[in-house]
């Protein structure tokens, strides 16, 4: 962490430094097409190869709503337990930039899609409740690109994209609050399937509100607040949190005239590699956006029988999910996470279970085996091709003894290259357990005719009988190449070495 | 077979083979050539391809194609109105030379109904004017005395009409940019109801008062171009989804339970008595004819101005703020910054009447000013549009002038700028309330200026509005007189 400050920094008893956040999230959604035009959002086409004249904003074009993005916010809304606004409506936000080729952004002022609403998240293993001012629609603007010595160039793939913009009540307190937050709300928008929310991509970006609240004998001091522009990454908002509070703390230190109100806020932008925030620009006099309702568009009704329909189509979130499974699988809290993360895994591991496999032993198989096969594969556990019902026998052979922890993956792998159902690939592949008596007693007796002394060391009342066992233990699973059942080898090999002691 | 002297007739007669399309267009075409370089109506001809358009519809009509309700009507287009076939100004030197990527929404269905489009026409530059002197390309004149204004914005849209350049063309009509030049030039202009046709392509200037509409020879007309372009665009999202209703075949109207309101305080202060004249005759037409009138009140007409010049404006500034000089259209050299960019394009390249306005509705949006303005500015719009749901409940139409004088002599207002915006004080009230208004020829002054007619209806009732205009225009001549110059060419 950078430059988080210590509590003894601040002397006197009762004095106190408490650090004050709200968070802007834009998030964008994940349509096919942009927000008032049918231009395709893709991130990886040449310059200015989805673009019309909607999104050029060239003369006389007009914006038509995409539905699907209201739709997907109204969705977003409602898991954030917000109240949905029964008419919402498009504002027209105007400054001169060139990469705003309107000179005006679509937006929403005074009647968002979405407010009022909290979202909670777990940090330190207690749940926290951040309170969500609003949530609402805007389009993205284009990208002023520099990599050209001696000019600029604007790129407008990206002009038009829907974003929701999410904005939080002051009310997180911590680096690392703010840290849990951003990453339970990505999850949440993944698994609602509300954006792909990649960071790399830009997909979802942050912008922390930050000052301090500094008791000093008694009295409260609150210093100018700090918007960091632009931030994409997890760490970067908790760096950035932390590094502002000991940045105005100090600056407070050494001008107790650094308050709000008097002196002016400002934005910021993070520098990652160096670990501070620059100043960007002071908010003095702030930029005046014009904002008055855009005519080219309709107010839009959301009748309230829709969000009653959308919100009965909501599906359990991840945090209640991963509680759940916590308590009903009795699944570790690092294995639930991975499988709660994706909404498709978590619902095929629900339906793994509900056909009667053991819910312990199918997380671990989740999370160990069919999940690596996933990913070397760029797919989700899903998309291999595995049945439930296959993925559950595979389960149930486990737990029946029926093949050992290393044929596991070698099966799945099979699995996944075949239809073969997991019991008949063990015959095929030889790695069916040997459950004999007769052969597995075998098996005892040659290994231990073979190795005299560790029989000796096994049978005495040394401290090196312990391991001895387990050395014959591993020679007879050699001998049966792999085939023995370890649980009845341990029997009989138990039984054998009591004969020799004369039990 | 002489070329008939309306589109209705002129389609009908080129589907028969009667007149060939090619020979309707050259005619027009000559008529520009000679008096254009005096009236200069046009900002573009595009003369080879509008006689390519014709030889194609002659040759599917050979074919036995029929090409559509307007086959071989050569047209004119406003040219604020985006074509791919000329470039698309807006009178302005930021858009000098400037080409749209694609084809207005109104121009899509003329083309499809074989029209032919033989240029753009010269107006206030973006709109902004009652003149066209604001063009930054040089004024029109009127065709009926060359030394006054043909009005504005549609200036050279309602001349080239008047000086049977073109059988019809498109003007816009933001606060009577379509009635009030028609009515400098005597012929017919028909500003429909705010929804009523698609707005996709016409370069905004107050978005939620701009309408596309027809100007044309006669109420016919009218009609049968207003058939071709309203209706329903998936394009604009202010575009109303009802049926069209069969405006052509329907003109007709029982004039004996026609309930025709005169508005009183309308007709006071700064009227011209000849013009007060005209009007008053047209009324007693309608009842020597069998109508009843009725008496009607607008108590918030006396506002419209106001209002119309805080909403108009402040849409403006917004609309027009796209003009940078960064993306398309035109740049000023020597910008360092892109500040300077900005500056220098907006500074130089835009008029004075276009700034004045930008910088009217940059200030009725600013923080602080924005409640004082706008918000109220758009209270008392709702109290016109009641107004005029009231007057409806007792009246089929409202009659009024539709600009206090006949045309003006070139120059006269030009430094008058609030002497200017009050030529619009009848037409402004029927575009804040979204209802349908024509500008009908009803006479000519003692100097032989035409006078106009305006006739309003409600919203989406252009059918009665149409029906309404057409018994007049049956029951008079005015609208067949041409004006001198055209004997003289």
């Amino acid at each position: 962490m950078v430059g988080a400050r210590k509590p003894e920094a601040v002397g006197g008893v009762g004095d106190s430094v408490r650090t004050v956040v709200g968070l802007e999230i834009h998030v964008q959604l994940g349509t096919l097409t942009k927000l008032f035009c049918g231009c395709e959002v893709r991130t990886d086409a040449p310059p200015n190869s989805c673009v019309c004249e909607v999104c050029l904003g060239h003369p006389g074009s007009l914006p038509m709503l995409n539905r699907e993005a209201l739709e997907l916010s109204i969705r977003a809304g409602l898991a954030l337990n917000c109240e949905i606004a029964p008419v919402t409506r498009w504002d027209r936000k105007s400054y001169f930039y060139p990469d705003l080729p309107k000179s005006y952004q679509i937006s929403q002022f005074d009647h968002p899609v979405a407010e009022n609403g909290f979202f909670e998240f777990e940090v330190g293993g207690e749940t926290k409740r951040v309170r969500i001012r609003r949530a609402h629609l805007e389009e993205d603007a284009g990208k002023n690109v520099h990599d050209t010595p001696g000019c600029t160039l604007v790129d407008l793939n990206r002009a038009g994209t829907p974003l929701l913009e999410i904005v939080t009540e002051p009310d997180i307190e911590t680096p690392e609050a703010a840290y849990a937050f951003c990453t339970e709300l990505q999850r949440l928008m993944v698994h609602l399937g509300i954006s792909e929310a990649s960071m790399q991509k830009g997909q979802m970006r942050f912008e922390p509100n930050v000052n301090v609240v500094i008791t000093r004998d008694g009295v409260e001091y609150k210093t100018p607040i700090s918007e960091v522009k632009n931030i994409n990454s997890f760490r970067f908002v908790r760096d950035a949190i932390a590094f502002e509070t000991s940045r105005q703390t100090d600056a407070w230190e050494a001008d107790n005239g650094y308050v709000l109100g008097e002196k002016p806020n400002e934005n910021r932008g993070w520098n990652s590699d160096r670990g501070v925030s620059d100043f960007q620009r002071s908010k003095e006099g702030a930029e005046d956006y014009r904002y008055f309702p855009d005519p080219d568009l309709l107010p839009i009704e959301i009748p309230s029988n829709v969000v009653a329909r959308f919100r009965d189509d909501l599906p359990e979130l991840p945090v209640a999910m991963r509680k759940r499974f916590l308590v009903e699988y009795g699944l570790s809290a690092s294995d639930a996470e991975t499988i709660v993360s994706c909404r498709a895994t978590a619902a095929l591991f629900e339906r793994v279970v509900s056909l009667g496999a053991a819910a312990d032993v199918c997380g671990k198989q989740f999370v160990n085996v069919w999940a690596s096969l996933a990913n070397a594969r760029d797919v989700t556990i899903g998309e291999l091709g595995v049945s439930a019902e296959r993925i559950a026998e595979l389960v149930t052979i486990t737990v029946g003894g029926m093949i050992n922890k290393s044929a596991v993956s070698k099966i799945a792998e099979a699995m996944v290259d075949g239809d073969a159902s997991p019991t008949a690939l063990a015959e095929t592949m030889g790695l069916l357990q040997v459950r004999d008596t007769g052969a597995t007693e075998a098996w005892v007796d040659k290994a231990l005719s073979q190795n005299e002394e560790a029989v000796g060391e096994a049978i005495s009342v040394s401290k090196k009988a312990k391991a001895a066992t387990g050395f014959l233990r591993g020679q007879i699973m050699k001998l049966s190449e792999g085939k023995a059942d370890p649980k009845m080898v341990g029997e009989v090999l138990e039984g054998k070495l009591r004969e020799l002691r004369g039990e | 077979m002489s070329i008939p002297e309306t589109a209705y007739e002129l389609a009908a007669v080129v589907r028969e083979q009667g007149v060939r399309a090619v020979d309707a267009t050259r005619q027009c075409l000559d008529r520009i050539v000679a008096l254009d370089g005096e009236l200069h109506c046009f900002l573009h001809v595009c003369g080879e391809y509008a006689i390519a358009r014709a030889t194609e519809i002659d040759r599917a009509v050979d074919a036995g194609h029929d090409p559509g309700r307007l086959t071989g009507v050569p047209i004119a287009i406003k040219d604020n109105i985006c074509t791919t076939s000329s470039p698309t100004t807006c009178g302005s030197k930021m858009l000098a030379g400037f080409v749209s990527g694609y084809d207005a929404h109104v121009v899509e269905c003329l083309e499809r109904e074989g029209a032919i489009v033989l240029g753009k026409t010269n107006l206030d530059e973006f709109s902004m004017g009652s003149s066209a002197e604001n063009s930054a390309f040089g004024p029109t004149c009127n065709p009926w005395d060359t030394s006054r204004v043909p009005g504005g914005s549609s200036g050279g849209s309602a001349a080239a009409v008047a000086a049977r350049m073109v059988y019809a063309a498109l003007g816009s009509d933001t606060g009577g940019s379509i009635r009030q030049p028609a009515a400098y030039c005597g012929v017919v202009g028909v500003k429909p109801s705010y929804g009523r046709v698609s707005r996709r392509g016409l370069v905004s200037y107050g978005s939620s008062l701009d309408q596309v509409g027809p100007i044309t020879r006669n109420v016919r007309d009218a009609a049968l171009f207003l058939q071709v372009i309203a209706g329903n665009d998936d394009r604009d999202a202010t575009c109303d989804r009802r049926a069209v209703p069969d405006y052509i075949n329907n003109l007709t109207c029982e004039v004996s339970s026609l309930r025709i309101g005169v508005c009183q305080e309308l007709l006071g202060d700064g009227l011209d008595s000849q013009v007060r004249e005209a009007v008053r005759h047209a009324t007693s037409q309608f009842v020597d004819a069998g109508a009843t009138m009725v008496s009607v009140t607008l108590p918030h007409a006396k506002y419209a101005t106001a209002c119309y010049y805080l909403i108009a404006t402040a849409e403006a500034s917004s609309n027009l703020a796209r003009f940078t000089g960064v993306h398309y259209g035109n740049r000023s050299a020597n910008s360092e910054t892109i500040e300077e960019l900005h500056e220098n394009a907006r500074g130089e390249l835009l008029g004075n009447e276009v700034k004045r306005r930008i910088l009217l509705g940059t200030y009725a949006l600013s923080s602080g000013y924005y409640d004082q303005y706008y918000r109220k500015a758009a209270k008392v719009r709702t109290l016109i549009t009641q107004d005029f749901e009231k007057a409806f409940e007792n009246a089929d139409v409202v009659i009024t002038p539709v600009a206090p004088t006949t045309a003006f002599p070139i120059g006269d207002k030009v430094n008058d700028p609030l002497a200017m915006y009050l030529s619009d004080v009848y037409t402004i009230s029927a575009n804040l309330a979204g209802v349908c208004a024509a500008s009908i020829p009803c006479g000519f002054d003692t100097s032989g200026l035409p006078i106009g007619l305006q006739l309003t209806a409600p919203a989406y009732c252009e059918q009665s509005l149409l029906a309404i205009a057409q018994t007049y225009e049956s029951h008079t001549d005015h609208h067949l007189q041409t004006p001198p110059l055209i004997g003289t060419s």
